[in-house]
């Protein structure tokens, strides 16, 4: 019997790399970007998935551990149950560590039968790394021979396949004397060969291996297998060999790997699709072989040190081995945070930059140094393969949509990470936006529009805006309210960089601030202005709608508080025909916003005005009378809307509701005087009737007159309740209610 | 034509449209929320005219080249090199031995390169360039011993690549130090070796290679440079290919002109010696088509041109060039830089 230490069965949390991703949402910047926090959400989402996937693949081990007897898989459900549970799982996500040990035991101890032993080895496929400890054990189990022949074959087989996913090997390596007294199998011995082939050390080779090496062969012939382990002992220990070996062999071993493969592959695939960090952990055997036509195409690619460069200088100098001599910490072996913070002085770059951008610790790294080479690396390999890659853009590649898109999110996510966006996205959406569909990796170009840098808009127009309000006119409701987002999150985004640039200011980095504010200025204006022209035109061709202005009013929160929240000397005011919109919307959100947006823009205006009195900074730019003027005229339009229902008297917009007596009593409509105040407005008249229910629960003729003087107050407490904070900031800020000491009187 | 061709980029199918917008340089201000290169964008525009020859062409050796003659060249654009030093080229060279092996054998690399009978030559043909500024030409060269007597055969070169750069001071001025600039990279042999060679460039030099493709608007600025070039009496007819889009059946038209009518034809276009423009291009080409359209009452612009033949050279538009006259090598390959290097701006 193999030893066993029981404690390796005690339950770990599976998936250790889980730890990696709890630890990633700590390093994200905090609180800036709303999107982080979807991906949050779905990540949460998929772990709840992960968790009964997770229950159910504990359960099938827990099976398969206590299995004594051979249970017949016909007869037996429960096994054909877990033994498909773990099937599936090993297909899709690969097995956590400590399922090996388990099921390794299982297959070799022989006490299942062979097509049983068969399935479970051929879903042997690691999600990270396999124990050294199991590989140990198992290989004990061989020697007592309970397994058949044909699983042991097979066990090899998977031995080789998986060597470069074994997590140490010094044990294994300590093993080598047991491994090869099994040549004398005949019907293992090329599998064997392969296995001691890398397995062997200098150290192994040894005379009486060489005897035992030349005996075989000179009774099996000259095998291939043979040749290749005796060429790499006459390698190491040329004395010891004296026999000619051919030069050129084409394959020493058959490929042993085919059954696993695409599996390792699919797994790799999906697990690095899933996970934010994904770690490039595998080695060379696993990389997948090129995937497609082209032999370059590799969209993520793993961090390998750039120590190929130093090999040249440090093979001169001794032969030994570059890594021990060599200062530089080795990229691949950066694993967690410490780690980074320990070794930033003597860590270097990838060999192949792009690997970077699935490598949130490479990523911090990059922030640290401030070397424009790593940019430019970056900027070729980005541009050049977004370009490649485009689905839209190049013939027949839309067949890799869904890669390219895992792309796309990629980029986006180092974007947010490093809180910049890249020139080469930039560039290669100017490139092909004029192009695109608006459907293929929708919500990813969306999410990399957001982060085009500020620069002229004159650009940005023809190259942005035009094909983008192209696509927004001619698309479904969804269409636009995307859009619109992914321009209110570019706004903030250049927002949010001129406020770290104020703080910076002091760096004096760029002395020539004032043409870079105007600049600023300049750009936000013309952005804020095209929103508001495209939104215009989209509430009249989407006949006012709900969901459609909600997306619009939110782009406009982030409008109306650019001079207090974001430091920005600029303000401007939604079109009539989105303001108005909003006023005789149906919908209270919408109302309750725009009261809100109101109120905020009040504030903003009042700050400014001071600041101009008190002639403080910024005196460069001056709010023009006109911004004023034209809240003023919003104002006016909206209290004599809902408050002193003058509205169609008063208003004074060119664009406004203002509209003759005698025109308006044609209508028929009585009371039409009345009929957008808070009472009668179609956004809260739902809220008047519930009122007048609770007040007068016997009256049931919803006299809405009755709601006046307290009541009138008693009926905006009962609003405000209801959650219309909006509602409430407006009415306390800009009207000027008669008497508020009775008012408050009259409440108490 | 039929069989495999690259997949076309829609983008090509912009160039014509916008090639009479300027070149907006971008502003190098600060005030940008991204870093990058601050070098102009292009969005693969051509010039609106070209020069025949690089400005100061050394006379070079025409044996020196002479083997690159003849012999079908797959066109790569590569962005520029990240510190590659042109002093250890015997290192590169026995660094992508040993990759090569490794990559033949995956997971064997033992003996590396002896016992596979490959040895991979990195050297540099200072020969192609325009000015000094241009870096030397790079040549990979991979040959293998015969198997029958391995040590007194003559090697034979089984693959061959070459990196150059012709004037590609577009490209050149703005780079830092630490990079190399040789967008241009043609392979002949097979596709499995340059897919190694590629991938050891591009892990040791971070740079990326793409398959350069020709566009056809770009094959019409080949067909006048080349007509207008000096040859000798004999030499072969200029040849222009079409193939008709949409068709069940591919269909392709070869016109073939004599080169003395093609240079006569090209004479009373062209004004400016030693300099060709867009306009000098479109008309001699339309001359051409309304002369097909005399004969065969078929719209040649209505086609696709996929490849043009002169004495000069001949190219296609999937990206494959071949040389034939080592006179005019560096001409040809200024305008390759060039299609090279808006490729990878």
């Amino acid at each position: 019997m193999p030893q066993r230490r029981s404690s390796k069965h005690s339950k770990k949390p599976l998936q250790v790399h889980n730890s990696n991703q709890a630890d990633l949402s700590a390093w994200r910047k905090r609180g800036t970007v709303n999107p982080e926090k979807s991906v949050q959400n779905r990540r949460s989402l998929s772990d709840q998935k992960n968790d009964s996937k997770q229950d159910s693949l504990e359960e099938a081990l827990s099976y398969f551990e206590k299995v004594q007897n051979r249970v017949s898989l016909k007869k037996s459900e429960v096994l054909q149950k877990h033994l498909s549970t773990v099937e599936s799982i090993a297909l899709q996500r690969g097995l956590p560590p400590e399922g090996f040990d388990v099921l390794l035991d299982v297959v070799l101890s022989g006490k299942l039968a062979d097509t049983v032993n068969t399935r479970i080895l051929k879903s042997l496929v690691p999600a990270s790394v396999i124990p050294e400890s199991s590989v140990v054990s198992s290989v004990s189990w061989l020697c007592v021979s309970k397994c058949s022949s044909n699983i042991q074959l097979l066990f090899l087989r998977w031995l080789i396949t998986m060597f470069d996913f074994i997590d140490r090997k010094e044990q294994v390596h300590a093993l080598y004397g047991i491994f090869f007294s099994f040549l004398n199998d005949e019907k293992l011995c090329p599998y064997i060969c392969h296995l001691l082939y890398l397995l062997t050390r200098k150290e192994n080779v040894k005379p009486f291996r060489v005897r035992r090496l030349l005996d075989l062969q000179s009774k099996m012939g000259m095998q291939p297998y043979l040749q290749a382990l005796l060429s790499l002992y006459k390698l190491y220990c040329p004395e010891l060999v004296s026999i000619a070996l051919p030069r050129k062999v084409k394959t020493y071993f058959k490929n042993s790997d085919g059954l696993w493969k695409a599996a390792i592959n699919a797994v790799r695939q999906r697990n690095q699709a899933n996970s934010p960090v994904s770690r490039p952990l595998f080695l060379d055997t696993a990389q997948p072989q090129s995937r497609k036509r082209k032999w370059n195409a590799q969209l993520i690619i793993p961090a390998s040190s750039a120590n190929m460069q130093n090999l040249v200088v440090d093979s001169k100098k001794n032969c030994v081995d570059s890594y021990s001599t060599n200062e530089s910490f080795p990229v691949e072996r950066l694993q967690t945070f410490p780690q980074l913070l320990r070794n930033i002085h003597r860590l270097e770059f990838p060999s192949q930059m792009g690997s970077v951008l699935a490598n949130p610790l490479l990523l911090h790294y990059m922030n640290c140094i401030k070397d424009e080479s790593v940019y430019l690396r970056l900027y070729y390999w980005m541009g050049q393969t977004l370009q490649e890659e485009c689905t839209w853009c190049v013939v027949d590649n839309n067949q890799y949509e869904e890669e390219f898109k895992g792309f796309l999110e990629t980029v986006y996510k180092a974007e947010c990470f490093l809180q910049e966006g890249f020139s080469s996205c930039e560039e290669f959406l100017y490139r092909s936006l004029p192009l695109w569909d608006g459907v293929s990796c929708r919500s990813q170009v969306l999410r990399l529009v957001s982060w085009i840098p500020l620069s002229t808009f004159s650009e940005m127009k023809s190259q942005l805006c035009d094909p983008l309000a192209q696509l927004f006119f001619t698309s479904s409701l969804y269409f636009k309210c995307s859009i619109i987002e992914s321009l209110k999150e570019l706004l903030q985004n250049w927002l949010n960089w001129h406020m770290v640039h104020l703080d910076s200011e002091s760096d004096s980095q760029f002395c020539s601030l004032d043409t870079t504010l105007s600049g600023l200025v300049n750009g936000v204006a013309e952005l804020v202005q095209f929103v508001g022209q495209i939104s215009t035109a989209a509430l009249q061709l989407e006949k006012n709608h709900t969901f459609l202005l909600y997306f619009i009013l939110d782009f406009y929160e982030t409008v109306c508080d650019m001079y207090l929240k974001y430091k920005l000397p600029l303000l401007i005011m939604p079109p009539a025909g989105v303001f108005y919109a909003a006023l005789l919307s149906m919908d209270s959100v919408n109302l309750n916003q725009l009261c809100y947006i109101m109120y905020r823009y009040r504030t903003n205006l009042i700050a400014a005005k001071e600041s101009e009195q008190n002639k403080k900074k910024l005196q460069q730019f001056k709010f023009s009378s006109q911004t004023y003027q034209e809240y003023n005229q919003y104002i006016i339009a909206m209290v004599g809307c809902l408050w002193t229902s003058t509205a169609f008297q008063k208003d004074n917009h060119p664009q406004g509701i203002r509209l003759d007596d005698e025109l308006l009593e044609k209508t028929g409509v009585q009371e039409y005087r009345n009929s957008f105040n808070i009472v009668y407005h179609p956004a809260l008249m739902c809220y008047a009737v519930d009122f007048l229910q609770q007040a007068w629960p016997d009256d049931t003729t919803f006299n809405f007159s009755l709601i006046k003087g307290k009541k009138w107050n008693w009926y905006l407490k009962y609003l405000y309740a209801r959650g219309l904070e909006g509602l409430k900031l407006f009415i306390e800020s800009s009207i000027n209610r008669v008497s508020k000491a009775s008012q408050s009187k009259a409440e108490n | 034509m039929a069989g495999g061709r690259p997949a076309a980029s829609a983008m090509e199918l912009m160039e014509g449209a916008t090639r009479t917008l300027p070149g907006s340089g971008r502003p190098s201000s600060a005030g940008r929320l991204s870093r990058g290169p601050l070098s102009g964008r292009m969005y693969g525009l051509s010039p609106g005219s070209r020069l025949l020859q690089p400005r100061s062409q050394e006379n070079a050796d025409p044996q020196k080249t002479a083997f690159l003659l003849r012999k079908q060249w797959t066109l790569y654009s590569v962005t520029p090199l990240y510190k590659f030093s042109a002093a250890r080229l015997k290192d590169y060279a026995r660094l992508l031995g040993v990759f090569i092996a490794a990559e033949k054998q995956k997971g064997l690399a033992v003996g590396a390169g002896a016992e596979l009978g490959l040895r991979a030559a990195v050297s540099s043909l200072p020969e192609l360039r325009g000015s000094e500024r241009d870096p030397a030409a790079l040549l990979i060269q991979l040959s293998s011993r015969s198997s029958v007597s391995p040590k007194n055969s003559e090697e034979k070169v089984i693959w061959s690549g070459w990196f150059c750069c012709v004037a590609g001071d577009d490209l050149t001025e703005n780079l830092p130090e630490e990079f190399t600039c040789l967008p241009l990279f043609l392979a002949n042999g097979a596709e499995s070796y340059t897919a190694i060679v590629g991938s050891w460039f591009q892990k040791t030099f971070d740079c990326c290679f793409r398959r350069l493709a020709i566009s056809p608007l770009n094959l019409t600025w080949m067909a006048a440079m080349w007509t207008g070039c000096k040859m000798d009496k004999n030499t072969s007819a200029m040849e222009l290919l079409f193939s008709v889009p949409h068709l069940p059946q591919p269909l392709d038209i070869s016109y073939a002109i004599h080169p003395e009518d093609a240079k006569a034809l090209w004479d009373t276009v062209q004004k400016t010696p030693g300099e060709i423009t867009q306009e000098e291009v479109d008309v001699f080409m339309d001359c051409l088509y309304s002369h097909f359209y005399r004969h065969f009452k078929i719209h040649l612009s209505a086609t696709k041109l996929v490849k043009v033949s002169t004495g000069v050279a001949s190219a296609h538009c999937d990206g494959i060039i071949k040389f034939l006259q080592s006179q005019y090598l560096t001409g040809v390959l200024m305008l390759l830089t060039e299609l090279a290097i808006s490729q990878i701006q």
